[in-house]
C-alpha cells in the first residue's frame, strides 16, 4: 500500500505528469491526419463510447475512493472550498466524455455521408411553450434542491478573523485563479498575473477569428474541426484545469510540490539551484564575470527572444505552417503565431526550469523586467 | 371535480381562469391550443425571451447541457440570496466578521450564506461549462463571433464578482486570498511598483509610480488589504459589477436571438 501512495506521489510530480501528459494528450485529441489515424489504430477513439465512458468514470471513482483511505488526501481534498473541484474534475470528465462521444457519432454519420444527429432532429419544429419551458423548469428545480442540499450539508468556511501580521502558509487565491498562481512558478507576476490573464482573454474572443474553417457549426463533430478542437482542449484542460489541481491539491506551505498522499510539512526543503541564463552563459560557459553593462549582460536573452518571436513566425510560415500560412493570410497568421508562441512558452519555461535549472532568460531585476 | 366534457361541472382551475382578474393578468388564458401556446410565450414578458417555435435539437439537453440558462438561474440565486445577505452584513473591519459569525449563530434557518457562496462557486462551473458547450457545438462561428466575445467579458466578470465577494467575510481565507490576487496588479507593467517600466514614469528624482499611487493602491484604496479595500470590494460586488454584468447579458441574450437563435445544423 505504502509503496503505491509512494510511487503515485512520485509520479504526480509535475517534472513527470506534465511530460507524460503532454506525450499522451495529442494522441487522445489528434489535431492532424496523421495523429488522427494513430489514435484510430491504438483504438483510443473508444474512450468516447458508453463502454469507454464507464471505464472512465469507474476509474474515477475508484482513485477517489482508493484517496479517501489516506488522512492526508482526505484532508486537502475535504476542505469546503475545494469541494467544488472535487464536483468540478468529475463534472469536467463527464462533458469531455458527453461532447466527444456525440462528436466521433456525428463523425461517423458524416463519413458514410450522412448528417450529424442534430440535422435529423432540426427537422422537426417545437413550441417553446410547453416543450422548453418544462425542461427548464425541471433545471432550475434540480439546482435549486443541488444547491439546498449542498448548502446543508456543508458549511461555508470561516477561519480566524483577518489578521494581516499573520500570513498562512500557502497563502492561495481564490480556486478559479489558481492556474495563474501556478505560473507564478515559472514567471514573475507581471508576466502570470498580467500579461497572461490579458493575452488569454484577448486570445478567446480571437478565436472565431482565427478558425476559419466554416464546417462544424451548430453540431457536436471531431473529424472536422479536429486542430481547433485540439487547440481549445489543450488550453482547456492542460494549461487551465490541471493546473488549478495542481495548484488546489499539490501546493503546500511555501509552493513546494507535495504529492496527493504526502502531508503538508512546513519544512521540507526545496533545494534552490536555479540560475538565470546569463549566469550560464557568462559563468558557467565563457567562465568568466558577469558584464556591468545590462544589456550586455543579458544579450543571450535578448537574441533568443528576438527569435523566437521575431524568426520563429517566419521559419513556421515556411515549413510547419505553410498550409495554415495560406488559409489564415498574414494578420491573421501573425496574431496566431503570437498568440500561440505566448501560450507554448508555459510549457518551454517549464522544460528549461526541470532540466536546465533555469529562472529567467532575461533577468534585469534593477527594472523588474524578468523574463 | 376536472371533468372538462361537462361545461356544468368545471374544474377549479378552469373557474378561475375565467374570472376577471385572471384575464387581466394573463391575457392568453390557460394554453391549451397552439394559438393559446404560441400566444403565452409572447404576451408574457419573462417568457419573451425565448423564440415561440424552435427546431428540436435545440431544446435537447443532449445539445445545450441547460448551462447557460442556469447560469442566469444561478445568478438569480446569488441576486436574492445577496439582498437578503445585505441586511445582516456591515462592510467594515470592525463589524464584518462578527456579522458573519452572526450570521450563521443568529439567524434562524441561516443557509444563506451557504447558498450564496456555494451558488458563487456553482456558476464560475456552470459558465465555463456553458463556454465549453458553444466551442465544442462550432457555436462562435459567424454569425455569431460578436457574441462569443460578450460570452468571453462575462465569464471575466463573474470570476471578478466571485473574487469580490470573497474578501467580504473578511477572515484569514478571505484577506490573504485578495493579497496574493492584488499583489498581482503591484506587478503592472508601467503602473505598478514591482512592475517592469515603472521608473520610467519618472521627473528627474520624482517618481510617479510608488506604492500608493499605482494599479493596486487603486484596486484595494491602500498599500494593503484594509478598511478601504473591504468597501471598495463591497460596492463593487454588490453594485458595479452586477450592474455591469447585467448589461452585458442583456446584450448577450438579445444577440442570441438576433444573432439566429440557437445555433445548430444549417
Amino acid at each position: 500500500m505504502e509503496t503505491i501512495k509512494h510511487f503515485i506521489n512520485t509520479v504526480c510530480r509535475p517534472q513527470i505528469i506534465f511530460p507524460v501528459i503532454l506525450a499522451v494528450f495529442f494522441f487522445i485529441f489528434p489535431p492532424t491526419e496523421r495523429l488522427l489515424a494513430a489514435n484510430k489504430k491504438l483504438g483510443l477513439y473508444k474512450l468516447w463510447t458508453q463502454k469507454g465512458g464507464i471505464a472512465l468514470f469507474c476509474g474515477l471513482i475508484l482513485a477517489f475512493v482508493f484517496g479517501l483511505t489516506d488522512p492526508n488526501f482526505t484532508k486537502i481534498v475535504t476542505k469546503p472550498d475545494n469541494v467544488p473541484i472535487v464536483g468540478l474534475i468529475f463534472l469536467i470528465v463527464f462533458f469531455v466524455w458527453f461532447s466527444m462521444k456525440q462528436a466521433w457519432e456525428n463523425d461517423a454519420r458524416i463519413a458514410q455521408g450522412g448528417k450529424p444527429k442534430e440535422a435529423d432532429d432540426a427537422k422537426e419544429k417545437i413550441l417553446v411553450w410547453p416543450d422548453l419551458v418544462y425542461i427548464e423548469f425541471i433545471a432550475l428545480i434540480l439546482c435549486t434542491v443541488l444547491l439546498i442540499l449542498w448548502s446543508i450539508l456543508l458549511k461555508a468556511p470561516l477561519e480566524e478573523p483577518a489578521n494581516p501580521t499573520v500570513s498562512p502558509n500557502p497563502s492561495k487565491a481564490p480556486w478559479y485563479f489558481l492556474g495563474l498562481q501556478e505560473m507564478l512558478v515559472y514567471f514573475d507576476p507581471w508576466i502570470a498575473g498580467v500579461l497572461f490573464p490579458t493575452v488569454i482573454i484577448i486570445g478567446m474572443m480571437a478565436i472565431p477569428y482565427l478558425d476559419t474553417n466554416k464546417k462544424g457549426g451548430g453540431y457536436y463533430s471531431f473529424a472536422q474541426r479536429k486542430t481547433a478542437v485540439s487547440i481549445f482542449m489543450f488550453y482547456w484542460l492542460v494549461l487551465w484545469l490541471f493546473l488549478i489541481t495542481v495548484g488546489t491539491f499539490l501546493r503546500g506551505p511555501n509552493w513546494n510540490f507535495f504529492g496527493p498522499f504526502e502531508p503538508w510539512d512546513i519544512h521540507k526543503l526545496e533545494a534552490l539551484t536555479n540560475i538565470n541564463l546569463s549566469d550560464l552563459v557568462y559563468m558557467t560557459w565563457l567562465k568568466q564575470r558577469l558584464p556591468q553593462n545590462i544589456f550586455l549582460r543579458e544579450i543571450g536573452g535578448f537574441l533568443v527572444l528576438l527569435f523566437y518571436f521575431g524568426a520563429l513566425p517566419l521559419v513556421l510560415a515556411k515549413t510547419w505552417f505553410k498550409e495554415l500560412y495560406a488559409r489564415l493570410g498574414p494578420v491573421r497568421y501573425s496574431i496566431f503565431i503570437v498568440l500561440l508562441l505566448l501560450s507554448v512558452s508555459l510549457p518551454i519555461k517549464m522544460f528549461l526550469r526541470w532540466v536546465f535549472n533555469i529562472k529567467y532568460i532575461i533577468a534585469i531585476p534593477e527594472f523588474f523586467f524578468n523574463i | 371535480m376536472g371533468d372538462h366534457s361537462n361545461g356544468n361541472n368545471k374544474g377549479i382551475l378552469n373557474k378561475i381562469s375565467e374570472t376577471q382578474v385572471w384575464k387581466a393578468i394573463f391575457r392568453t388564458g390557460i394554453p391549451r391550443n397552439r394559438r393559446q401556446r404560441m400566444m403565452v410565450m409572447l404576451n408574457n414578458v419573462f417568457l419573451h425571451l425565448h423564440p415561440v417555435r424552435l427546431p428540436k435539437h435545440a431544446v435537447k439537453v443532449k445539445y445545450t447541457w441547460c448551462m447557460g440558462g442556469l447560469s442566469f438561474f444561478v445568478f438569480l440565486v446569488l441576486t436574492v440570496t445577496g439582498i437578503l445577505l445585505m441586511f445582516y452584513y456591515r462592510p467594515t473591519v470592525e463589524y464584518a466578521y462578527g456579522d458573519i459569525i452572526d450570521l450563521k449563530e443568529q439567524v434562524p434557518l441561516g443557509i444563506m450564506r451557504e447558498i450564496h457562496r456555494w451558488s458563487a462557486h456553482l456558476m464560475v462551473i456552470t459558465v465555463w461549462l456553458h463556454m465549453f458547450r458553444v466551442f465544442m457545438t462550432g457555436s462562435y462561428k459567424p454569425p455569431r463571433e460578436f457574441n462569443w466575445a460578450i460570452g468571453v467579458v462575462l465569464l471575466v466578470l463573474t470570476m471578478l464578482m466571485s473574487f469580490t465577494g470573497y474578501l467580504l467575510p473578511w477572515d484569514q481565507l478571505a484577506i490573504w486570498a485578495i493579497t496574493v490576487g492584488s499583489n498581482m496588479a503591484g506587478a503592472t507593467p508601467m503602473v505598478g511598483t514591482s512592475g517592469p517600466g515603472s521608473s520610467l514614469l519618472a521627473l528627474g528624482d520624482v517618481n510617479f509610480i510608488t506604492s500608493s499611487s499605482d494599479a493596486r493602491f487603486a484596486m484595494i484604496g491602500g498599500r494593503f488589504i484594509g478598511e478601504a479595500a473591504l468597501l471598495r470590494f463591497y460596492v463593487l460586488h454588490c453594485i458595479g459589477l452586477p450592474f455591469i454584468i447585467m448589461i452585458f447579458m442583456i446584450v448577450h441574450f438579445w444577440r442570441v436571438r438576433k444573432d439566429g437563435g440557437i445555433s445548430g445544423p444549417t
